[in-house]
């Protein structure tokens, strides 16, 4: 099975149904995956913190929801982060591409690489980082963590993890 | 007529409808008016009444009714393409377009000046948009929700504030409470 089916049959079997995604490159595989599967509804949002709304939305609408999204979304999500999705104790699997790691081409994306891990730090958000591809297989636990404890929690996934792009 | 007075005509509308309130005054209002665990109160977050409005009616089958702002909508624009693109035929959106940001003193906003958010949201490829006067906005409201179309309505009224306590009620209460009536309703 590829990465890309690997993640979203992940998220299908943790009862995900509803997923929002902002696009990256590194990304564009699995939100393909996103788009074909029928047990998901996908809803392309035009930034992060609109997606997290609609992903608050479905979740007391009575579905599992999942954010799909770059990292540079970090610096554009931090008050919903906090004062929705925190405070108001929802869970939220943010499936990140960690642009700005070892094979990036884009200068610039190396500057909020450098801050990605210290603000998820600094918001006490679990954060998990898939480096060698193998780093999938713990994807299920993860997803079953994250609706266990009602928390917006990190997987950085970074260009080495999807072998370039 | 001021927000105040328009959400409390539209009180015996939406009194058992799931209602997302906007953050500050607006979810003030209707707490102090018609606390109901239909309402969900924005504590914080500006601008995304409207996205959480439409997650909510996306996952499920209920009638969702969402009082967002102009300020509010304006701080999140993105929503209008996402809401036109993803119809839900359980979604009314009513933005009280007062043309200033109430709860933080009255500045103008845009939708105040040259921006109309009814064409904006039209642009956008909403396909029901009723733009209306603050009078009428119980009426028409009334009408969206007994239909069975996706609804826009722009409902422009008269800028000002009334005094109003802040919501002590923890945000998990608030959160709990709305879902635990949402599960009920889809059982």
């Amino acid at each position: 099975m590829s990465v890309n089916d690997k993640i979203v049959t992940d998220f299908v079997n943790n009862g995900i149904s509803f997923v929002t995604t902002v696009p990256c490159k590194q990304l564009g595989g699995v939100i393909e995956k996103v788009e074909a599967h029928p047990d998901i509804y996908h809803i392309p949002s035009n930034k992060e913190d609109e997606g997290m709304g609609l992903c608050a939305g479905a979740y007391m609408g009575g579905k599992r929801p999942a954010i799909i999204m770059q990292n540079t979304a970090i610096g554009v999500t931090i008050n919903t982060l906090v004062t929705l999705t925190q405070y108001y104790r929802m869970p939220l699997p943010m499936l990140i591409s960690y642009r700005g790691e070892l094979g990036e081409p884009v200068a610039c994306q190396a500057e909020m690489a450098v801050h990605t891990k210290g603000l998820l730090n600094q918001l006490n958000i679990p954060t998990y980082h898939f480096h060698e591809e193998s780093d999938v297989e713990e994807l299920d636990k993860i997803l079953a963590y994250t609706f266990m404890c009602n928390k917006p929690v990190a997987i950085l996934t970074d260009a080495s993890f999807w072998k370039g792009y | 007529m001021i927000r105040s007075e328009v959400l409390k005509t539209l009180i015996p509308v939406i009194s058992d409808t799931l209602t997302i309130c906007n953050i500050g005054l607006p979810s003030q209002e209707m707490h102090m008016l018609d606390d109901q665990p239909t309402n969900f109160y924005m504590l914080g977050t500006m601008g995304l009444a409207s996205s959480i409005g439409l997650g909510v009616a996306l996952a499920q089958k209920e009638k969702v009714f969402v009082i967002d702002g102009d300020g509010s909508v304006l701080t999140n624009l993105g929503t209008l393409p996402t809401i036109a693109n993803n119809v839900a035929d359980n979604f009314v959106l009513l933005i009280v377009d007062n043309g200033s940001y109430g709860s933080t003193g009255d500045q103008p906003t845009y939708a105040g000046k040259k921006t109309s958010l009814t064409e904006v949201a039209r642009a956008c490829g909403c396909e029901n948009v009723i733009e209306c006067s603050a009078e009428e906005t119980a009426d028409v409201v009334k009408e969206a929700l007994a239909g069975d179309k996706m609804t826009v309505i722009v409902s422009k009224c008269e800028s000002g504030n009334v005094k109003v306590p802040v919501i002590t009620m923890d945000p998990v209460v608030i959160r709990d409470r709305f879902m635990k009536v949402i599960e009920a309703r889809n059982a």
